[in-house]
C-alpha cells in the first residue's frame, strides 16, 4: 500500500449520484409539489454520476497506475456488544473496476434515458430511482465490512422492485417486481445466515479481520449433529445470496419477468450491475471460498447448469428483451463456473466486459423497440439495418462481442473461463466444461438468430396479429406502415460509446486485470489446490496471440457453426425451425414452460405457502387461539358462572345451611384428619 | 352432691329445655318468651362460674334489651303462623341427624383434647382469696389496660347499628308539610311565572266574517 | 359429680347442637332463624365462660363481654332489616325472599 486516496473524493463518488436522486425525486415529483421540471432533474442526476464517473475514473487511475489503496471506516455508526457496525471503504483494484464499470454504464443508461422515456409521466421519478440506484451500488462495491455490503445489497433490490414496476398500473409488471423482490429475499436469507455465522465466529463484520480470521474458521466443524465444516456452510449461505441476486438456478426465475421494466433498467440493472453484485460479492469473498472445496464445486455446477439450461431457453424466445435476458442469465452462469473454479480474477474480467456488451445490446434493443413504435416481438421485425444504421452496427459489434470472436472482448474473458475450467481438478469439472463449451455455440445460436430476424430478412412489420397502436403512439404521424425510424442522438450516442469498450476492452485490459498486480491483494487464490489461474498464466503470451490461437481452437468453430445455423434457418430456409419445433416438440413445450419452474413456483411454492397461512390462520388463529383459547376460556368461565349460580337461590336458609355444612366439614378436618 | 352440683343440673336441664322450646313452639311469641327464659338460666349458671359480672349483663343487656326488641317485632309483624309450620316435621331426622354429628364431633374434639376432669386451676395467691374478689373489678382492670382500643372499636360498632338501624327503617312522614329554604331561595321567576302577550282587542273584521 | 370442665363445655356443645337443629327446622321462619342465631351466640358464650374459670384466666370473659356487644349490635340490625322486609313483602316467609337469586 503505497499511498492513500482521499477519503473525500471517495465519499462524493456515491453521494453525488445520492444527491441528484434526492433532489429530483422530491422536487420533481408530486411528492415535493413538482417544483422543478424535467430539464432540471435529468441536469441534476446525469451531473451527479458524471461526477462520480469523473472521480471513479481518477481512483481508477490512482490505484492502477500508482498502487494507491484505501481500507478506512468513514462513519461508526454503533457498536454493539463488541460488533462494530460502520461504513467504510476499501477501495482496491477490484473495487475501482467495479466503481468505473458502474458509473459508466449508469451514465450512459442516464443519458439513454433522455430519449427513451421522453414521453412517459414518470420521468422525474424515472431518473431519481436510477441515480439512487446508482448510489446503492456504489455503496454495495466500495463497502469495506458485511453491514454495508448487505446496505448496498438491498437497496439495489429495492430499487430494482421500484424499476420494474415502474408502470405501476400494469398488473403484469406488479406480478415482475414482487416476483423479483421475493426470489431475492429467497437469496437474501441465506446471505444473511451466512453473515451471521461469519460475525458469530469471527465476532467482527468488517472484511479485514474477518479474513484474518479465516484460517482459524477453516479448522472448526459446522456442528450441530453433523460433519459439515464451517467455512463449507459459510460459503454456501452467502453464494446462496449470490444465487437469488444473480439469478442463478434455481432462483433466476425472476429476471426475465424483470423485462416489464423500461428497457434502460434493463440495461442497467439485469444486465451490468445488480446482477453482478453476487459475483462481485463472491470474488470479494475469495479468501474464503478457496477455503473449501466444497462450497467451489458447488459454486461451479450450479453456474454450468445455467449457463447451458439458460442458453437453451433463449432459442426460442420471440421477445427481443428476453433473448438478452436469457443471455445475461447464461453468461451469469460462464462467471459464476469460473468463480467455481477459483479464477476470481477471470469471472470479475468477464462481468466487466459483459456489462458493456451487455449494456450495448440492451439499449440496442430499447432503440429498436421505439423505432418499432414499442412492438417487441421479432417475428414481426427484419431488415431494419436499413432503417436504423447505428443501432444496426452497435447491435452487431455488441452480438461479436458476445459470441466471443477473436480480438473483441468477449472473446478474451469467455476463452478465459474456458480454458480455466479445463485444468479445475473439483467434482463436477467435467460438466462444467461441457456446458461451458457447448454453450458457445447455444449462445451463437440465439444471438445471431436474434439478429438475424430483427436486422436482416423480409420486412415482417405489417403481419403482426397484435398489431395495434403501440401504446399510443399513433401520432407519429406513420400511417399504416410502421417503418421503423432511426432514434434520437440521446439514444444513439450512448450506443456508440458502449461500442467502444464492447470492443477493445478485452484486448488493452487481459494483461493486467488477470496476470498483472491490479487485482493481486483483492482477489486471494491458493495455488496449491486451485491452479488454474497458475495455468492460465504458463498459456498467456499475450492479446494477440491469445486471439491468434484462439481462431484455431474448438470454441471458435462452435461460435461459427452456431453463426452459420442461424444464418441458415432464419434467412435461407426459415422452414426449417418450423420442422424441428415439430419433430421435437416435447422439448419445445418443456423449453416453453421454462422447464415448468415458474408453474412448481406459483402452484406448488406459492399456493403451498398461501394454503399454509390459511391453514394456520382458520386452524391456528381462528380455531384455537380465538376459539378456544380466547373465546373458549370466556364460554368456559361463562358456562362455570352459570352452573355456580344455582347456588345463589336468594333464600335465607339454603345459605345459612350452606354455613353449617361448611362448620361441619371443618370440623371433621380438623378432627379426623388433621390428628 | 352439694348444693352447687345441684343448681348446675337443674339449670342446665331448664337451659336445655328452653332451648329445645325455642326452636319447636308453633307461635314466635312462645319462642321468644322461651328464649329468655333460657338466658335466665343461662345468666344463673354464669353466677355458679363466678362470672357474676357477665351474668348481670346477660340479663340486663340481653334480655332488658335485645330480647325486648325481639318481643317488639315479634308482636309487631302480623305473621301468617300456619304457612311457617308447614313441612316443620318433614325436616326433622335430617335436622336431627346433622345436630347429632356435630355434638358428637365436639365431644370428641373436647374429650380428646382437654384435661376435663381437672379442678380450677389454684388462685395464684392465697392469701388475697380472702381479700374481696371482685369479678368486676378485675374485668375493669383488664378492659381498660390492655383491651382499651377493642373496647373502643365496640362503641363504635354500636354506635353504626344504631344509625344502620334507623337508617334502615326511617319513613317519612306522610302528612308533614314543610318547605326547604334552600329549593325555595334557589327559585327562579321564570319557574313560578310566564308572560303571554294578547291583544288588548280583537279586530272587528273577525266578527265579522264569523257573521 | 362436680361439674368439671367437660360438663360446661358439652352443656355448650348440645346448646349449640340444637340451635343448628333449630335453622334446619325453622328454615321458613326468619324470626326463629334469628332467635337460633343468639342461642348459638349464647353456647359460645358459655364455652368462653366455662375455660376462663377453670384455666383462672380472665381473658375468656373480656371475649364474651365483646361478644356480646357484637351480637347485641347484629340483632338489631338484623331485626332493622327483618322489619323493613315485611314492610315491602307483607310476609317473613322466606321463600318468598328469593329475589337475590342468581
Amino acid at each position: 500500500m503505497s499511498q492513500t486516496l482521499n477519503a473525500s473524493t471517495l465519499l462524493a463518488v456515491p453521494l453525488a449520484p445520492l444527491a441528484g436522486a434526492v433532489l429530483a425525486g422530491i422536487f420533481g415529483t408530486t411528492f415535493g409539489g413538482n417544483r422543478i421540471g424535467r430539464r432540471l432533474s435529468h441536469t441534476l442526476c446525469i451531473l451527479g454520476v458524471f461526477i462520480a464517473f469523473v472521480l471513479s475514473a481518477m481512483t481508477l487511475k490512482s490505484v492502477a497506475l500508482d498502487g494507491a489503496r484505501f481500507n478506512q471506516t468513514i462513519y461508526e455508526w454503533m457498536v454493539v456488544g463488541g460488533l462494530k457496525m460502520e461504513i467504510g471503504f476499501l477501495v482496491d483494484g477490484l473495487t475501482a473496476m467495479m466503481m468505473c464499470v458502474v458509473t459508466f454504464v449508469s451514465l450512459m443508461v442516464h443519458i439513454y434515458t433522455i430519449g427513451y422515456m421522453e414521453e412517459d409521466d414518470g420521468y422525474n421519478r424515472f431518473f431519481a430511482y436510477i441515480s439512487l440506484f446508482t448510489f446503492s451500488m456504489l455503496m454495495l462495491v466500495m463497502s469495506n465490512n458485511f453491514l454495508q455490503l448487505f446496505f448496498g445489497w438491498e437497496a439495489v433490490g429495492l430499487v430494482s422492485y421500484l424499476l420494474i414496476g415502474f408502470w405501476y398500473t400494469r398488473p403484469t409488471a406488479v406480478f415482475a417486481n414482487l416476483k423479483a423482490f421475493l426470489v431475492n429475499r429467497v437469496g437474501d436469507f441465506g446471505f444473511i445466515l451466512g453473515i451471521g455465522l461469519i460475525a458469530a465466529y469471527a465476532g467482527t463484520l468488517s472484511y479485514g479481520e474477518a479474513f484474518a480470521k479465516a484460517g482459524e474458521l477453516a479448522r472448526l466443524n459446522f456442528g450441530y449433529g453433523t460433519d459439515w465444516m464451517l467455512i463449507t456452510v459459510i460459503c454456501i449461505c452467502l453464494f446462496i445470496g449470490a444465487m437469488g441476486k444473480s439469478a442463478q438456478f434455481p432462483l433466476h426465475v425472476w429476471l426475465p419477468d424483470s423485462m416489464e421494466g423500461p428497457t434502460p433498467i434493463s440495461a442497467l440493472i439485469h444486465a451490468a450491475t445488480m446482477v453482478t453484485a453476487g459475483i462481485f460479492m463472491v470474488a470479494r469473498m475469495s479468501p474464503l471460498f478457496e477455503l473449501s472445496d466444497v462450497a467451489l464445486s458447488f459454486v461451479m455446477t450450479i453456474g454450468a447448469i445455467t449457463a447451458l439450461f439458460m442458453g437453451f431457453l433463449g432459442i426460442i424466445q420471440n421477445d427481443i428483451k428476453r433473448v438478452v435476458a436469457y443471455s445475461t442469465l447464461s453468461q451469469l452462469g460462464y462467471m459464476t463456473v469460473a468463480l467455481g473454479v477459483s479464477a476470481y480474477s477471470v469471472a470479475v474480467f468477464h462481468l466487466m466486459t459483459h456489462a458493456f456488451f451487455k449494456a450495448l445490446l440492451f439499449l440496442g434493443a430499447g432503440s429498436v423497440i421505439i423505432g418499432m413504435h414499442h412492438n417487441q416481438d421479432i417475428r414481426w421485425m427484419g431488415n431494419v439495418r436499413k432503417y436504423m444504421p447505428i443501432t444496426w452496427i452497435t447491435s452487431l459489434l455488441g452480438s461479436l462481442a458476445l459470441i466471443g470472436t477473436p480480438f473483441f472482448s468477449g472473446f478474451y474473458s469467455k476463452d478465459s473461463i474456458i480454458e480455466a475450467v479445463h485444468f479445475s481438478q473439483l467434482p463436477g469439472a467435467s460438466f462444467a466444461y461441457f456446458a461451458v463449451v457447448a454453450g458457445v455455440f447455444i449462445t451463437a445460436f440465439y444471438s445471431f438468430r436474434m439478429y438475424f430476424l430483427v436486422f436482416h430478412g423480409k420486412e415482417r412489420y405489417d403481419q403482426n396479429p397484435d398489431a395495434h397502436q403501440g401504446h399510443g403512439h399513433d401520432a407519429h404521424g406513420h400511417g399504416e406502415h410502421h417503418e421503423p425510424h432511426e432514434t434520437p442522438w440521446v439514444i444513439t450516442v450512448p450506443l456508440l460509446l458502449l461500442a467502444l469498450p464492447s470492443v477493445v476492452i478485452g484486448f488493452l485490459t487481459i494483461q493486467p486485470m488477470l496476470f498483472g498486480d491490479l487485482l493481486r491483494d483483492s482477489i486471494f487464490v491458493d495455488p496449491a489446490k486451485h491452479g488454474a489461474m497458475a495455468g492460465l498464466a504458463q498459456m498467456f503470451h499475450g492479446p494477440v496471440q491469445m486471439a491468434l490461437h484462439g481462431l484455431t481452437t474448438a470454441p471458435f468453430w462452435l461460435a461459427l457453426a452456431g453463426v452459420v445455423a442461424a444464418w441458415y434457418m432464419y434467412l435461407i430456409n426459415p422452414a426449417v425451425p418450423a420442422a424441428i419445433k415439430r419433430m421435437f416438440q416435447p422439448v419445445y413445450t418443456v423449453l416453453e414452460n421454462k422447464y415448468y419452474m415458474d408453474w412448481f413456483n406459483e402452484q406448488v411454492i406459492a399456493r403451498g405457502a398461501r394454503l399454509l397461512g390459511r391453514g394456520l390462520w382458520k386452524g391456528g388463529d381462528e380455531a384455537v387461539i380465538d376459539g378456544a383459547l380466547v373465546n373458549g376460556s370466556a364460554r368456559a368461565v361463562g358456562w362455570i358462572a352459570g352452573v355456580v349460580r344455582w347456588v345463589q337461590t336468594g333464600y335465607i336458609y339454603h345459605y345459612a345451611f350452606a354455613m353449617i355444612i361448611g362448620v361441619f366439614v371443618l370440623m371433621t378436618w380438623f378432627v379426623w384428619l388433621n390428628r | 352432691m352439694d348444693i352447687r352440683t345441684g343448681f348446675f343440673y337443674l339449670f342446665s336441664a331448664l337451659l336445655l329445655f328452653a332451648a329445645f322450646r325455642v326452636i319447636t313452639a308453633r307461635n314466635p311469641v312462645h319462642a321468644a318468651l322461651f328464649l329468655v327464659l333460657a338466658f335466665f338460666q343461662a345468666s344463673a349458671v354464669w353466677l355458679l362460674l363466678r362470672a357474676e359480672f357477665l351474668a348481670i349483663t346477660l340479663v340486663l343487656v340481653y334480655v332488658g334489651a335485645v330480647m325486648v326488641l325481639f318481643l317488639f317485632v315479634v308482636m309487631m309483624l302480623d305473621v301468617d303462623v300456619d304457612a311457617l309450620r308447614a313441612g316443620f316435621w318433614k325436616h326433622f331426622p335430617l335436622a336431627a341427624a346433622v345436630g347429632v354429628l356435630i355434638a358428637l364431633e365436639m365431644a370428641a374434639v373436647l374429650m380428646g383434647g382437654f384435661r376435663m376432669g381437672e379442678e380450677p386451676r389454684a388462685v395464684p395467691a392465697a392469701g388475697q382469696a380472702a381479700v374481696q374478689f371482685s369479678n368486676t373489678k378485675e374485668l375493669g382492670k383488664l378492659l381498660y389496660t390492655q383491651y382499651l382500643y377493642a373496647l373502643e372499636v365496640a362503641a363504635v360498632i354500636l354506635l353504626v347499628a344504631i344509625i344502620a338501624a334507623i337508617a334502615l327503617t326511617l319513613r317519612k312522614r306522610k302528612d308533614s308539610k314543610f318547605t326547604d329554604p334552600s329549593q325555595q331561595v334557589r327559585v327562579h321567576a321564570r319557574d313560578r311565572l310566564e308572560v303571554v302577550k294578547l291583544p288588548p282587542t280583537l279586530p272587528a273584521a273577525r266578527a265579522e266574517t264569523k257573521a | 359429680m362436680t361439674p368439671t370442665l367437660g360438663h360446661f363445655l358439652s352443656l355448650g356443645a348440645m346448646l349449640f347442637a340444637l340451635s343448628v337443629i333449630g335453622i334446619f327446622l325453622n328454615r321458613r321462619n326468619l324470626i326463629v332463624l334469628l332467635m337460633a342465631i343468639e342461642l348459638m351466640l349464647l353456647a359460645v358464650n358459655m364455652n368462653f365462660v366455662a375455660f376462663s374459670h377453670y384455666l383462672n384466666d380472665m381473658h375468656g370473659q373480656i371475649f364474651v363481654f365483646f361478644i356480646l356487644t357484637v351480637a347485641a349490635a347484629e340483632s338489631a340490625i338484623g331485626l332493622a332489616i327483618l322489619v323493613l322486609l315485611f314492610r315491602n313483602k307483607s310476609s317473613i316467609q322466606v321463600e318468598e325472599l328469593n329475589e337475590l337469586k342468581g
